[in-house]
């Protein structure tokens, strides 16, 4: 089963390369891993999703949490959480198939960032599995090229108590 | 003492830190980077340089000073292939959970990534076999970087932290102030263990009928074995311990099965097999531990503590799990126990099947053999030396007929299993501990990987008594070789290539014995055991190809346990 787990670490030299040395080094895949910066500047937040039996995942977590610059692991999978991944995608059209890309993209609220003579460049924002969809609708037309961002998650926000903003970390 | 807010350089500051973490000794090779910390050394007086001979060397003077004292164990090298030759230690001191903190000297900041001469990435390369590890960047974060290497290294389930020190930050100046307590919000290593789940622990050994202790080395590291002997003995619970449990509890108490696992004794490995409640101590269920998994204590409710959470349930699902500093948990444990179960009949089906298939060798035909150096070795010391053994045949005899009685006195390379660990790591006990006498044991094949450290031993005329099992052969892989492998005995015979390992001693200044006669053991001992000038060294010429018995294949269970050789007449 495909897992999301967030984990919060130090923003400091290295600290990405030991997360990808523990999972390469246990054996253990990752389907992608996004990092950037929180609200906090020393931390930085990395999505991680992978794909195991419980046992895995559950070692995973364990060996995340155990790293020293690891300040917080979060198993997002099976809480409300909004996912988000950006795909830019680079298209071929010929004569009659560039209204229908263009088409495709509206349907899945996307943008046109680029185009010339023989390709469009789409844009799209949305949970994984509305990416894997676009990237199906447009493959018989040929991708040129694709960058995928890799998921960001955030557990979806429950309704604080009067204004009390909750401290991370 | 420097008072604080000093403005100091950074190899003064190193070893100011040094000083405060009461490091004693430290042991190193010097070289092109870490040269400004060398020259400091030369006026230092509060800590004592060793000079090795080879930086693997260090690592594991470093790892013996640590195992036998308790202490974290200190290793300073330079760039490049300085540091690249610590590796194996390190990897060694990462799969045995040894507190040691090595320093190595780094190519100047603003020449790192550029190739430049003696650079190696070290902190890539020693990533996944660290703890942790550091590149310092900035002289002004080098003392607290120092503090928590130290602090990292020793707390929690133990390890070897790195220190990577590039040359300009050895030699900019700074404000020097070393803080007094270190915060780590990634890294809370202290667990006491949950009150539910010791309580439900010992409800459940209480009403075991067959109840059985697996100790292993977390309960030397974290001190628990005074716990460990008041639980045990309180409670008549028969007690069998990993090879890096050994002496936790003393094997010549008669509640010690001796080691379990794949060379365990028979009875230890038939008690793990039919024990209803198994409470693993500090033990992380290894493989050579556990044969085949599935059949792993198979009747048995599994009681696992441990301070290291991923240590649970990686290798066997156990029942209840309990994170915490085993010390404390054992404490905790015993104290809720007010009347000893009675495990009479427990006892006689163990006892039967001690007497069903004890340990044997051949003792009648008047060839030399590991068992009986072992036997006499353990009778001479009462089980009280430091023993440190090398990787091989002659470690598995060690482990089951040497009897150990303390804690932190039987160091070996378990986890990584490293050929030359012995020598050098027996130069670190020797630093460490003064009142026992220190015995090496390596065999002809493991000695000569770090045979260079001879100079080390020679040099500060440690008294350790330096033994070698010579039986002309990579003697395991020729076991392995003959159970497994057709007896193809491919690259073990090392009849025709040893070394004269009398004169090799002597080359290096050290009194030398040699026999291959069962009869001289005891006098060679016994000269050997008075002479008090330095180091000796013993070549027991062995029979060449005795195998270790019992053995429990790799990945089977104990109803495939063999005991002794196949006779060839019983075969056919
Ligand atoms: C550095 C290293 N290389 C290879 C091995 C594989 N190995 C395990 S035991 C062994 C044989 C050891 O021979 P010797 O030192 O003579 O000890 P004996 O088994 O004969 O007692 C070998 C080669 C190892 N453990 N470590
Ligand atoms: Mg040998």
């Amino acid at each position: 089963m495909k897992h999301t787990i967030a984990v919060l670490v130090e923003n400091q030299y290295g600290a990405f390369n030991r997360v990808a040395t523990m999972f390469s080094g246990k054996g253990f895949n990752i389907h992608s891993i996004s990092i950037g910066e929180t609200e906090v500047p020393e931390v930085s937040r990395m999505t991680i999703v992978t794909e195991g039996e419980d046992k895995i995942i559950e070692q995973v977590v364990k060996q995340l949490n155990r790293l020293i610059d690891t300040i917080k692991v979060i198993d997002l999978t099976g809480q409300t959480r909004v996912e988000r991944e950006l795909a830019l995608i680079t298209v071929f059209y010929q004569k009659g198939t560039r209204a229908e890309i263009t088409n495709i993209c509206e349907i899945f609220r996307g943008n046109i960032v680029d185009i010339n003579n023989k390709t469009l460049t789409l844009e799209i924002t949305g949970p994984p599995d509305k990416i894997d969809a676009v990237v199906n609708v447009l493959e018989p037309y040929g991708i040129k090229e694709m960058a995928r961002s890799g998921t960001v998650a955030l557990k979806r926000g429950e309704q604080l108590k009067h204004d009390k903003k909750e401290t991370v970390v | 003492m420097i008072t604080s807010k000093l403005k100091l350089s950074g190899a003064d500051i190193f070893f100011e830190c040094l000083k405060r973490e009461k490091v004693e000794i430290i042991f190193g090779y010097p070289g092109g980077a870490v040269l400004k910390l060398y020259e400091k050394l030369y006026d230092v007086d509060f800590l004592k340089h060793i000079l090795v001979r080879h930086e693997q060397g260090a690592t594991h003077m470093a790892e013996g000073y640590a195992k036998a004292t308790g202490k974290v164990g200190v290793v300073l090298v330079t760039s490049g292939p300085g540091a690249t030759n610590t590796v194996t230690g390190i990897a060694d001191a990462y799969m045995d959970s040894v507190p040691i903190v090595i320093f190595t000297g780094q190519v100047p900041t603003h020449l790192i990534g550029n190739d430049a001469f003696q650079e190696a990435d070290i902190v890539g390369i020693t990533r996944p076999i660290t703890k942790h590890n550091f590149l310092v960047r900035d002289v002004n974060e080098l003392a607290s970087t120092i503090k928590k290497a130290f602090y990292i290294a020793s707390t929690g389930r133990p390890g070897p932290v790195l220190v990577d020190l590039p040359k300009d930050v050895i030699n900019s100046v700074c404000e020097f102030d070393y803080p007094e307590k270190i915060e780590m919000r990634g890294y809370k290593p202290t667990f006491l263990g949950h009150q539910n789940q010791i309580k439900k622990a010992a409800d459940i050994i209480k009403k075991a009928k067959r109840p059985l202790l697996y100790v292993g080395g977390g309960v030397i590291m974290s001190n628990g074995y005074r716990e460990l002997r008041l639980f045990a003995k309180e409670n008549n619970l028969p007690v069998t311990m990993t090879l890096q449990g050994l002496g936790a509890f003393p094997m010549t108490d008669g509640q010690s099965l001796g080691m379990l696992g794949m060379h365990g004794t028979y009875w230890a490995n038939q008690a793990v097999n039919n024990c209803d409640v198994l409470v693993s101590l500090g033990a992380r269920f290894d493989d050579r531990v556990t044969g085949k998994v599935d059949s792993f204590a198979p009747n048995a409710y599994k009681i696992h503590v441990d301070i290291d959470p991923t240590c649970i349930d990686k290798n066997v699902i156990v029942d209840l799990p309990i994170v915490g500093d085993v010390k404390h948990v054992l404490a905790e444990l015993a104290a809720e126990f007010e009347e000893a179960p009675d495990l009479a009949q427990w006892w006689n089906e163990i006892n039967q099947w001690r007497e069903e298939c004890p340990l044997h060798y051949e003792k009648n035909d008047g060839k030399l053999r590991t068992e009986y150096i072992i036997e006499k070795l353990s009778e001479k010391t009462k089980g009280e030396a430091v023993v440190i053994t090398d990787v091989g045949q002659h470690q598995m005899w060690v482990s089951q007929y040497y009897k150990f009685t303390n804690p932190r006195s039987h160091l070996t390379s378990g986890g990584l299993g490293t050929m030359g660990f012995s020598l050098p790591a027996s130069i670190g006990a020797a630093f460490g501990i003064k009142d026992r006498p220190i015995i090496s044991i390596s065999g002809d094949g493991g000695f000569q990987m770090n045979i260079q450290e001879l100079v080390t031993v020679a040099f500060y005329k440690l008294p350790i008594k330096i033994i070698i099992i010579n039986n002309s052969f990579l003697g395991m892989v020729r076991q392995w070789q003959e159970l497994f492998h057709a007896e193809k005995y491919s690259f073990t015979d090392l009849s025709e290539s040893n070394p004269n390992f009398v004169k090799v001693g002597e080359a290096f200044g050290i009194k030398s014995f040699s026999t291959n006669t069962p009869a001289n053991v005891d006098s060679i001992l016994d000269e050997a055991f008075a002479y008090n000038d330095g180091p000796v060294l013993i070549e027991f010429k062995v029979v060449k190809e005795d195998m270790v018995f019992p053995i429990i294949p790799a990945g089977q269970t104990v109803k495939e346990i063999m005991t002794k050789r196949l006779d060839p007449k019983e075969m056919v």
